[in-house]
């Protein structure tokens, strides 16, 4: 079983991610659960949501503790909230910024991490550009899929037309592309870093 | 056809699919999501003949289900929490009537203090209010239960509440088998009512019954009740028939046939039991799982022949019967009676607190180690509790309780689970 953590504020569509990625799961034909935090629903106020993805029926119904990913859409929340609590040694992490771990002040939490777990995808710039909203978690979405390649991109389309329809549905696909791309390339690069230091 | 979908939305299909005529509903976390649902499939035009009644309370949307009940209409509503209590006089009164109304119950905790969250309090709040019971454990048993749900009320002329753990089901989007509408009139017939109001053959409805027979109409009830007994299990195996799936029945047996230790449940919570049972069955201990379905009418043989040849049974329930302790465990205890067991009640999940499987794993070794006391609260507090009691102790005007216990917990905003 894989489990992932999103981690935002009210308003940024924590919730909606975690169902989308459900739903791009359930696409390659695994079974998946979403569910958001039970806490209190503000805009603005920190918001967990989260997904298991398995091969088999989920039966789990306790919050998500252990994450084998996380997903911070936003990187104040750092300062706030123990994001990284349960997080397994070596699993994945994706922010939304355009700052380095290190800029973020995370350079010794993660110093023996793969550098391919390590991703970072300027979401809300995206999102404005494409979407002409901030709204993150789409192409947060579209990186979780290249850096973990748990779910494909065409999947991560599909979630995006079973929540979206017309312009909104075609511009969060052009969002999610440009995310998809911005992290596979990064990926590649950390892993070459990686086998040129090995 | 497999969909990845939120609860709530899938019951609403179920619904739908069940042809409602009168669909009536006042809004209230965590069922909302049920009704808008409906609202807007009765408003497309996908549920035929079907009419939405926007009502201005809980109170008034069991009347208006009372009142086009009795007309003959396949009528739905939902609540939760505050709503249902909101609406009780009228409860007691649809299934004293004996109006087969259909009502999903999203349950949450009852205040005060005033909580969104899930646990069982509202629902067991009417287990003596003449209402069929039926638990889901998970978001396709609550689909498929109400498509039972109909049949059943019809059949028996009782109304039939389905319950489903607020936020955790009806907010949890995952794999559910929405059936086709053949297959739905395949095993749902049309409505054919035992009483109508129609001008054209009138009845009254509704006498006012003296002590020289009221004994009998409400034995009459019970009776009904006892005959649910009997068609629960037989709807189950005509559900599997049509559907190709087992879903509802009285009660769910997991791994109970040589087991020492039985833990009995309601609802969504047996999944992470069970998740746990597994865990301590690979370490060599005899524990399994009985699930209730169906609370009302309970299934009291089919719960005794289940413990009979155990040594324990750890009742773990999302309720409180203040000054007591158990709700569900009252009624297994029943059905242990002069069995010679041990028994154990398990306070859990309250308003909304994670129930774990850590948590699960640590109760069930105590009680299969003999440690654990006749009634638990799982996970509480003792510090928060044990400050407030002495601040009480020490000052008279202490002040409102729940208002200082948050403040000695401090933000909790930053928390995960």
């Amino acid at each position: 079983m894989f489990q992932v953590r999103i981690h935002g504020r009210g308003g940024q569509g924590v919730v909606t991610a975690a169902e989308m990625l459900s739903i791009a799961a359930f696409e390659e034909g695994r079974h998946a659960q979403a569910f958001p935090s039970f806490g209190s629903e503000r805009t603005g106020a920190p918001v967990v949501a989260f997904c298991r993805i398995a091969d088999q029926e989920i039966r789990l119904r306790e919050p998500i503790m252990e994450p084998d990913a996380l997903i911070i859409q936003d990187p104040t929340l750092l300062l706030q909230v123990d994001v990284f609590s349960g997080l397994k040694k070596g699993g994945y992490i994706l922010i939304n910024t355009s700052r380095s771990f290190d800029e973020l002040g995370l350079g010794d939490y993660v110093r023996d991490w793969p550098g391919d777990r390590l991703c970072t995808v300027p979401a809300t710039d995206l999102s404005r550009k494409h979407v002409g909203r901030p709204m993150p978690n789409v192409p947060l979405l579209a990186g979780f899929a290249a850096a973990s390649g748990l779910i494909r991109l065409e999947s991560v389309i599909k979630a995006i037309g079973a929540k979206f329809a017309d312009k909104v549905a075609s511009n969060n696909v052009a969002a999610a592309t440009a995310a998809y791309q911005f992290v596979a390339d990064a990926v590649i690069k950390a892993r070459h870093q990686e086998a040129a230091h090995a | 056809m497999l969909k990845q979908t939120e609860g709530s939305h899938a019951v609403a299909e179920a619904v739908g699919l069940c042809r409602p005529e009168v669909i009536c509903a006042y809004p209230i976390s965590p069922q909302t999501h049920i009704v808008e649902g409906l609202g807007e499939m009765v408003k497309g035009g996908e549920i035929a003949n079907c009419e939405f009644i926007n009502v201005e309370s809980e109170f008034a949307a069991m009347s208006v289900a009372i009142g086009s009940s009795a007309t003959g209409a396949r009528t739905y509503t939902a609540t939760a929490s505050q709503g249902l209590l909101f609406m009780a006089e009228a409860v007691y009164n649809a299934s004293g009537l004996g109006l087969p109304i259909v009502m999903t119950v999203a349950n949450r905790a009852i205040g005060a203090p005033i909580n969104i969250w899930n646990d069982h309090t509202d629902a067991l709040s009417q287990r003596d209010s003449g209402w069929i019971q039926l638990f889901a454990e998970t978001n396709q048993e609550a689909l498929d239960l109400h498509i039972q749900a109909f049949k059943l009320a019809e059949e028996v002329s009782l109304p039939v509440m389905v319950c489903m753990d607020g936020f955790i089901l009806t907010h949890a989007y995952e794999r559910v088998d929405i059936p086709t509408q053949e297959q739905v009139d395949a095993f749902l017939p049309p409505y054919e009512p035992r009483q109508v109001l129609d001008p054209t053959e009138p009845v009254s409805i509704g006498a006012m019954v003296g002590p020289e027979a009221f004994a009998e109409v409400r034995y009459l009830a019970h009776a009904k009740q006892m005959q649910a007994l009997e068609s629960i299990p037989h709807l189950a195996e005509q559900f599997r028939t049509v559907f190709g799936r087992d879903s509802g029945g009285l009660t769910h047996s997991y791994l109970t046939d040589d087991a020492e230790t039985i833990v009995v449940a309601m609802g969504s919570v047996l999944g992470t039991i069970k998740d746990t049972v597994d865990q301590m069955r690979a370490a060599g201990e005899k524990i399994g799982v009985l699930g209730i379905t169906s609370y009302r009418p309970f299934p009291i043989e089919n719960v005794r022949a289940a413990l009979q040849h155990v040594r324990r049974v750890v009742v773990l329930e999302k309720s409180l019967a203040v000054g007591i302790g158990g709700v569900l465990s009252t009624d297994v205890r029943m059905a242990m009676s002069g069995l010679d067991l041990h028994g154990h009640t398990v306070v859990a999940g309250l308003g909304g607190r994670a129930i774990t499987r850590k948590s699960l794993l640590s109760l069930f070794t105590k009680a299969v180690h003999g440690e654990l006391g006749h009634l638990t609260f799982l996970d509480l507090d003792w510090n928060v509790i044990n400050k407030q009691l002495e601040r009480e102790r020490k000052t008279r005007r202490s002040g409102p309780a729940a208002e200082s216990m948050l403040r000695d917990i401090g933000v909790i905003a930053s928390r995960i689970g």
